[in-house]
């Protein structure tokens, strides 16, 4: 699961897609995540370096990375 | 002195369509990619119609105006007006942007030419194949997606056209408006709204669910694509209107373009407008057969129509463009001129500023 090569992201929190035009903010979590995703870090080490960052339920997480990666997908920004 | 004396030369340009209200011409925006190209030096005549077109009163942009008889007056008043105008000017090149002026400009085009007037305009069989009314069977013959629709002259043939779509389906008028229609009473009331705004036929037209991305393209005439930008609106007026867009980064974009340019040896700039479906298909649901009002940004991302489009009229070669900026952003804007009575004066009495 990455990112797409051309999509823009910023350390606020905003992500561009220039093959559709939409643009969308996620808040500081997602920003992280995204800077994740965007140096090729598979689902598993981001899960790592979260839980292990933050004092989060492992399986918690795991489920609201699945619907955050599930809501990046339908808007064609994860290949 | 050079070979290429373009760059020394002072060019006459003559643009329409200087009317840079809530719902634009275009002229006002060529003229300032025009203008801000630095190959060559110009100055920029006016045609208008009316006498509170803004573009007349922006002297920084246009130089002088001349009022030109509307359309509906045929070649011949055109014609005449415009010897008038040449024998004070000296224009080099004509650049009509309103879509009912076009078919006007394209007959005059060998006449002009003998004047020493240019025009980089498309021939009048790719001009009319690309008519709203005629959309869905160029797009047949060139394997090109376009809508489903039926040409209707009278209310009874309506019902058999809506027996042919599903709901909700479009009614659209030859010129302008459409209308979706999600019952049968809403597409006879749509008929009978477009029908005395615009008289017939109508056009009744498939339903197509998507992304609206507009590309603004200029052909050479000999089937290349100097250029192709890919827009999407980002704000979008009462009127359907662009206030605000964005350039895109999608290839197939261009590609639809090039494949327009290609099979109809476009000369000129054109706009296609192009709704994405979710499953990825690209219909054409218009081709407008001049530049868009939002065309300065294609010189703003670096691929400026206009100004190839003067350069190619005035018999440069120019090489297809390659890159442009992606994400670059519009934001149209109000803004009050201020001039005074007597300058109104002179181009409603005079025909002239």
């Amino acid at each position: 699961m990455k990112l797409k090569k051309n999509i823009a992201t910023s350390e606020e929190g905003f992500i561009f897609n220039p093959s559709t035009g939409d643009s969308f903010s996620v808040n500081p979590i997602g920003t992280e995540i995204l800077a994740l995703l965007k140096k090729d870090k598979p689902l598993d080490e981001i899960i790592e370096i979260m839980c292990e960052k933050y004092d989060v339920d492992r399986s918690i997480f795991e489920k609201d990375l699945d619907d955050f990666t599930s809501q990046l997908k339908e808007y064609t920004i994860l290949d | 002195m050079t070979k290429n004396s373009s760059k020394n030369k002072v060019i006459v340009i003559a643009v329409t369509a200087l009317n840079a209200i809530d719902s634009p011409g275009p002229g006002v925006a060529v003229i300032r990619a025009i203008r801000e190209c630095p190959d060559f030096k110009v100055r920029i005549i006016g045609l208008s119609y009316e006498s509170l077109e803004p573009g007349l009163y922006m002297h920084d942009l246009v130089d002088k105006t001349y009022q030109i008889p509307y359309p509906s007056g045929g070649t011949d008043s055109l014609m005449n007006r415009l010897k008038f105008i040449h024998e004070k000017e000296n224009i080099d090149l004509i650049i009509p942007n309103f879509d009912a002026e076009l078919f006007n400009f394209i007959k005059l085009r060998e006449k002009l030419k003998e004047m020493g007037i240019r025009t980089f305009l498309p021939d009048i069989e790719p001009f009319e194949a690309r008519d709203k009314i005629k959309l869905y069977e160029f797009g047949k013959k060139h394997g090109l997606l376009v809508p489903k629709d039926k040409i209707i002259h009278n209310v009874k043939e309506l019902s058999k056209a809506i027996d042919e779509f599903d709901f909700p389906l479009v009614v659209k008028g030859k010129f302008y408006d459409a209308i979706i229609a999600k019952t049968e009473e809403e597409a006879e009331n749509a008929f009978y709204k477009i029908q005395a705004k615009w008289g017939l036929p109508i056009i009744v037209q498939e339903f197509i669910k998507g992304t609206e991305i507009n590309i603004a393209a200029l052909g050479d005439g000999e089937g290349v694509t100097i250029s192709a930008i890919p827009m999407r609106k980002l704000y979008i007026t009462d009127k359907g209107k662009a206030w605000s867009g964005i350039t895109l980064d999608d290839e197939k974009f261009i590609d639809l373009a090039k494949k327009f340019v290609k099979v109809t040896r476009w000369r000129g700039g054109c706009e296609l407008e192009v709704m994405q479906t979710a499953d990825g298909k690209s219909y054409i649901m218009e081709v407008n057969p001049r530049f868009p009002a939002w065309i300065y940004l294609t010189a703003a991302s670096g691929q400026n129509q206009p100004a190839s489009l003067v350069k190619m009229a005035m018999g440069e070669k120019v090489e297809p463009f390659t890159e442009y900026e992606v994400g670059k952003i519009f934001v149209r804007y109000a803004w009050d001129l201020i001039t005074d009575i007597g300058e109104f004066l002179k181009i409603s009495g005079n025909g002239e500023l």
